[in-house]
């Protein structure tokens, strides 16, 4: 590696393998990059702007990567990294600081690897399939203005924690891509178990399961082995018991002739 | 952007329902895996123990059933189970390859899909390799000659004289590595599959049947080979 | 033409909202949805709205008047409408449900956003948007948002913000997350049904102004970089808001104001555009590589006491090592009657003086340490480390994540960041823009929040929009329609396009020799510096000839790889840095006109004898709304033809409310 000035000794030299795609169709391949001097305090996010800094002032294209609102809230980030969904951490890849790695590492980049998730270009995939599932039934259907008063239907808080505790998934696509089976299910499950522990989800309760599950098979997500490895990849840890829950409301609405 | 929805939905024809085929039919090994071995176990008790045993699986229900027919219906229920769960083990295996045609450079995530998968298929092979050993062509091995023959009617015969020999047990053995694995993952599986497991507790006491089942099978069939292997039972 | 008010601009014509019926405001939005015309459900079909944005704004107004049975096209920059920035808000939703019998009324809840405001918004919309507040909890209720709930399964409520009732609905600290999915599944159910039809990863890059009417976008297939034209019977903007021009903020990186500001190019009016707001609790900056800025929640001041050393050489210590009697815990000696929970704007501003004196703390970033500490030491003495992180675990490990530091053991450190921006396009009662059919909701609008918004106020204001009033209130504009249908070859049309293509090309043609961000990076500095927490005249006057100098460069010297016709994200950068490039003049010859202090905007020279906001009712009783000045095209400058903006005055008129000077002492 090249001998580097560090501004800080806690700071780190690394060598970066990055996915470079050009796109849809060019077949891709891992590029080796070298970049010195990176402050523990950088989220992996930052570090890689940086290294894109560089990359544009020696007139070579930027690494493409996907991110929003960079903490970890919006899901749009997700790199592979090194092997692990979102890295290291139990977090999304917007929070992963550089402290989680040591000088001289060296990472490997790649996104999410899934045919459901085509990629796009260097490090960026479509994952619209997931918001297709959204289409197939995951909603309650209510028309604005039909709404009873907040209050009329309570929730037990058992429930209610449940149900919110699937709410917090955030649509990232680690789940699929930790998957050995490049399964939804965990995303899917997650969603499921939101609106079938309230009270208001109860009577598209089995259509939707149906419709949900028929369309990730559809759009080529692998079926599920209960690996488990999708939930220790959540950043938001979705547990693997929602899977239990879709793969029983299937069966229920199955029972019921679904 | 394009978007496609699917007409007509079915419940049968998801991932899932193979899914609950699997369970149902992995599940119906599991019972009869048990009581297998509980009749193996039977050795310990000595040659017409075993041996009435092995009658009596063919006479249970005489006479509204003929002889053997329990065991028939057995068979029968244990070759449909078994291509139901390999039909669903091997288009989902298949699946998950297309679902992911582009490998990673690294990947970090547990392996345990693919040790089911060849796991299974190595139970498979044990299973074809056993049938033709107990129950179908019955090579003895250990004894050349007339003796034969009287080994071959009694199972209990059959069963020391096989054990007697120290490769043979590692064949066993092997296979009992191999069906504890799958168990000790499947029987949990079966559970999340079947919708037990909706809370962490529950989850955590299905990976504990998976565990226990697992030992208790590979325990239980290990005793009656080793104990032949080593003089206990002759 | 009259002269050049401060060399920088000049004054129009004043303008009023016409919409708001003239009957006392209790009954306004009755009648105003009495009056409003109606289409019958059969033409609906006939009748295209194109919505930008799928935030909660965009995404509840495109599901609801999908439902209506109109055809809508929806559009987001990011991959798919449920990541809109508004999925980042923490806090809560306000609502006058008065669920805890402690004195709410829609009354009380208009009051105190007028009074948060400091009397710089319209008394009509923000009653309004007090009225329709209960609704709103009833809609996201019925479609599965999961409130916080108490035991016994009702709805649980906090107080949020500094006011005195608990009207603050919420869901973990993910409020705006629940809340966008929900409307976002209302949405997909809506395209699923055929009635939305979504682009996502697409961008508004220009708006179509057809015979005086809003008519369509411009809008680039950032994954293919396809010049597409979408042609409608009117246009809503829902694309939030532009604190991104400072460069740090807490807005999510794509947050811009392209599609305001190509609209205000246009011919739309640009309400209040120095109105920001700085929040105070953020995550201080650590470094040069900073990309952004990540928000604590409010509620962390409701048990965090804040302090600074009392002197100078102690900022270096461990904060542990200092004894109490060293320690100034400034906002309690300012402000004994609110002490730590003193309105955004007065706590920031003095976190800001004190690292000014030289008393912050954390690393020096630049001459000064930005950061002053949020002890929760005597909190955690008082209820026990358990009932802390019971509370505020999650905030916790975020700041444990992003900091390397454990809050439960050393103080943890904030500072202001940029937040929030109250202004926005200007819009009468029915949220019509200057030009016709051209409709702006959520925060992309001037809104209702005067000069400062009060927490938990923002996504209240987005759904209120979204669900209740944009449906409403288009509906009398569209009853007028569908209006002669407008061909892909229109002059205007063509004109639309033909301004994108060659903006595309001649940025990609400059290569020079600066990246994107070191751009935009600059404009934030001086932005911070000149037009941030603390504005004065010579500050202002400076920062805008800063502001021309820079904008000049950026159209010689940017650099841009890659072509057009893939995703391109530096491309779609620099479009949007090129307009914060004008944006950021807007708002300094704002912030310069108005010389008064009020709520965000705090003018150095405008001030009481204690350092306090000194509004100037007699003078400045009214919202600035800005008219585009389309000047010379400058050689150095080929991409940009600002001129001298039209100041237009909407006074402002209190009926209901008697005006005050805002006290917190
Ligand atoms: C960290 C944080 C915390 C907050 N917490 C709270 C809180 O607790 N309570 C509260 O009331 N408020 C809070 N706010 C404020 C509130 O979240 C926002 O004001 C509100 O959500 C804005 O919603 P919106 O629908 O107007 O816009 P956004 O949600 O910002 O949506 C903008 C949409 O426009 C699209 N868009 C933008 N430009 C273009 C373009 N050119 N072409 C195509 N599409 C475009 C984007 O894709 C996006 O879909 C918080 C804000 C932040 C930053
Ligand atoms: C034909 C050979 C076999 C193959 C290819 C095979 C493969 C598989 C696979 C891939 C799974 C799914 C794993 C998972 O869900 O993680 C599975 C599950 C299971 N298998 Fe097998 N298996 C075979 C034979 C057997 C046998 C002989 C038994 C019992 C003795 C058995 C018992 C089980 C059980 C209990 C499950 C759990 C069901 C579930 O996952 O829901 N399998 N098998
Ligand atoms: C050490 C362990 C084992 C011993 C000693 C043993 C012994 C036997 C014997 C003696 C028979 C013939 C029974 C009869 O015909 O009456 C038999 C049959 C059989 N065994 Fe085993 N077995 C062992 C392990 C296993 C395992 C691990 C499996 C499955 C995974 C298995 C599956 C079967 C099957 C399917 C049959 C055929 C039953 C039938 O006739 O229908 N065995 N076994
Ligand atoms: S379940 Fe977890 S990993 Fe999967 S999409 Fe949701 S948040 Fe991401
Ligand atoms: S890792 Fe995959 S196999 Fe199932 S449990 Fe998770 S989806
Ligand atoms: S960028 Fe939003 S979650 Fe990472």
């Amino acid at each position: 590696m090249a001998t580097s000035t560090k501004s800080d000794p806690k700071n780190m030299d690394l060598t970066l393998r990055i996915w470079r795609q050009d796109g849809p169709s060019d077949r891709g391949h891992l590029q080796t990059y070298e970049v010195s001097d990176i402050s523990p305090d950088m989220s992996f996010l930052e570090m890689l702007d940086v290294l894109n800094e560089q990359l544009n002032a020696k007139g070579e294209e930027p690494i493409a990567f996907d991110s929003d609102c960079r903490e970890g809230i919006c899901g749009m980030c997700g790199l592979m990294i090194s092997g692990h969904a979102h890295g290291p951490e139990k977090t999304t890849t917007c929070q992963l600081h550089m402290r989680s790695f040591k000088d001289g590492d060296t990472i490997t980049v790649e996104p999410w690897r899934a045919d459901a998730f085509p990629i796009i270009k260097d490090l960026v995939v479509d994952r619209s399939s997931f918001d297709r599932i959204i289409q197939a039934g995951g909603f309650i259907s209510v028309n604005t203005g039909s709404a009873p008063e907040a209050n009329a239907a309570p929730v037990p808080k058992q429930k209610a924690d449940r149900a919110f505790q699937s709410a917090e998934c955030i649509g990232c696509g680690a789940c699929v891509a930790a998957c050995p089976n490049a399964s939804a299910m965990l995303f899917m499950g997650a969603k499921v178990t939101h609106l079938g522990e309230l009270p208001q989800g109860q009577p598209e309760r089995w259509a939707r399961v149906v419709s949900m599950v028929s369309q990730h098979d559809h759009e080529g997500f692998g079926g599920c082995t209960n690996t488990g490895a999708c939930s220790v990849a959540c950043p938001k840890g979705i547990p693997q018991d929602v899977i239990s829950t879709l793969n029983k409301d299937l069966r229920t609405a199955m029972r019921q002739g679904g | 952007m394009a978007t496609t929805t699917l007409s007509a939905p079915t419940a049968r024809k998801t991932t899932i329902a193979l899914k609950l085929l699997m369970a149902v039919t992995g599940a119906f090994f599991v019972l009869y895996v048990l009581l297998h071995m509980y009749g193996n176990l039977k050795v310990l008790a000595g040659q017409e123990a075993f041996d009435t045993y092995a009658h009596h699986l063919r006479t249970f229900g005489e006479p509204m059933l003929p002889y053997g027919g329990l065991l028939w219906i057995f068979r029968i229920l244990l070759l449909g189970s078994l291509i139901g769960h390999a039909y669903a083990a091997f288009t989902l295996w298949s699946r998950a390859g297309s679902a992911r045609k582009t490998k990673y450079a690294v990947l970090k995530t547990a392996a345990s899909a693919q040790w089911m998968r060849w796991g299974g298929v190595a139970i498979l092979l044990f299973v074809v390799w056993h049938l033709i050993h107990f129950t179908i062509v019955k090579p003895v091995i250990n004894v050349d000659g007339p003796d034969a023959a009287a080994i071959k009617a009694s199972p209990y015969t059959m069963v020391v004289a096989s054990f007697q020999l120290w490769w043979m047990v590692l064949i066993y053995l092997l296979a009992l590595a191999a069906l504890g694995l799958h168990l000790a993952h499947g029987v949990f599986s079966a559970q999340q599959t079947l919708g037990f497991t909706q809370t962490p507790k529950a989850r955590a006491r299905a990976k504990g049947i998976g565990n226990l089942t697992a030992a208790l099978v590979v325990v239980g069939f290990a005793i009656p080979p080793l104990s032949i292997l080593f003089g206990l039972v002759k | 033409m009259t002269d050049l008010i401060h060399g920088v601009y000049t004054e129009g014509e004043k303008i009023a909202d016409t919409k708001a019926p003239k009957v006392p405001v209790a009954g306004m939005w009755e009648k105003r949805k009495m009056d409003a015309a109606l289409v019958n459900p059969a033409n609906r079909r006939k009748l295209s709205v194109i919505i930008v944005g799928t935030g909660l704004a965009g995404g509840a107004a495109a599901a609801t008047l999908g439902e209506a049975g109109y055809h809508v096209k929806s559009f987001c920059y990011q991959d798919s409408p449920r990541r809109a920035h508004s999925i980042a808000a923490q806090g809560g939703i306000n609502a006058a449900k008065n669920y805890k019998e402690d004195g709410d009324s829609v009354y009380r809840l208009f009051y105190d956003t007028v009074k948060g405001g400091d009397y710089r918004s319209r008394e009509t919309n923000v009653y309004r948007l007090a009225e329709v507040s209960a609704n709103i909890i009833d809609q996201c209720v019925a479609q599965g948002v999961p409130f916080a709930r108490e035991y016994g399964g009702l709805l649980d409520n906090r107080s949020f913000g500094g006011v005195q009732v608990s009207r603050t609905f919420y869901a973990r600290g993910q409020t705006g997350q629940q809340l966008l999915i929900g409307a976002y599944q209302a949405l997909e159910r809506q395209v699923a049904a055929g009635t939305v039809e979504m682009f996502t990863r697409h961008e508004m890059l220009e708006l179509i102004v057809e015979d005086g009417r809003a008519r369509g976008i411009i809008a680039r297939d950032l994954v293919t970089g396809e010049i597409q034209t979408h042609l409608a019977d009117a246009v809503v903007l829902a694309s939030g808001g532009y604190g991104n021009v400072f460069f740090l903020s807490t807005n999510a990186m794509g947050s811009n104001v392209t599609a305001n500001w190509r609209a205000h190019r246009k011919g739309a009016y640009f309400g209040n555009p120095c109105y920001t707001q700085i929040h105070p609790t953020c995550i201080p900056v650590s470094g040069d590589h900073q990309s952004k800025l990540t928000l604590m929640s409010e509620s962390l001041r409701n048990d965090g006491r804040i302090w600074v050393p009392k002197k100078r050489e102690d900022c270096e210590k461990d904060p542990r090592t200092i004894p109490e009697a060293d320690r100034d815990y400034y906002l309690e000696r300012i402000y004994p009657a609110f002490g730590n929970l003193v309105p955004r704007d007065i706590a920031s501003r003095q976190a800001k003086n004190m690292c000014d004196e030289g008393r912050g703390v954390g690393p020096m970033v630049g001459d000064f340490r930005r950061g002053v500490y949020l002890d929760f030491a005597d909190a955690i003495k008082r209820l026990g480390q358990k009932a802390v992180e019971e509370k505020y675990g999650n905030l916790f490990d975020m700041y444990a994540r992003i900091t390397g530091e454990n809050p439960y053991e050393t103080p943890m450190r904030i500072y202001p960041a940029v937040h929030y921006t109250m202004g926005g396009l200007w819009v009468d009662y029915d949220l019509q823009s200057t030009i016709p059919g051209l409709f702006v909701t959520g925060e992309a609008n001037f809104s209702d929040h005067g000069a400062n918004r009060l927490g938990a106020s923002a996504l209240m204001q987005g759904l209120a929009d979204g669900y209740f009033v944009l449906p409403n209130t288009i509906r009398d504009y569209l009853a007028k329609g569908p209006f002669p249908k407008v061909s892909e070859d229109a002059p205007a049309v063509v004109e639309a396009r033909t301004a994108v293509e060659e903006r595309t090309k001649r940025l990609l043609a400059i290569k020079g020799e600066r990246s994107v961000d070191s751009f935009h990076k600059e404009l934030g500095n001086i932005m911070w510096e000149y037009c941030g927490m603390e504005r004065t005249e010579a500050g202002l006057l400076k920062a805008i000839d800063l502001i021309r100098g820079l904008r000049a460069e950026f159209w010689r010297n940017v650099k841009i790889l890659g072509s057009a016709d893939t995703l391109n994200q530096s491309l779609e950068k620099a479009g949007r840095v090129a307009d914060f490039l004008e944006l950021g003049e807007l708002m300094c010859i704002d912030a310069l006109h108005r010389a008064e202090s009020c709520g965000g905007h705090f003018r150095a020279e405008s001030q009481t004898e204690d350092g306090e906001a000194l509004r100037h009712d007699d003078q400045f009783l009214y919202v600035a709304a800005w008219e585009f000045g389309d000047g010379e095209s400058d050689p150095n400058q080929p991409g940009s033809t600002m001129g001298a903006p039209v100041l237009h005055k909407e006074d402002l008129v209190y009926e209901a409310i008697e005006l005050k000077q805002r006290s917190y002492k």
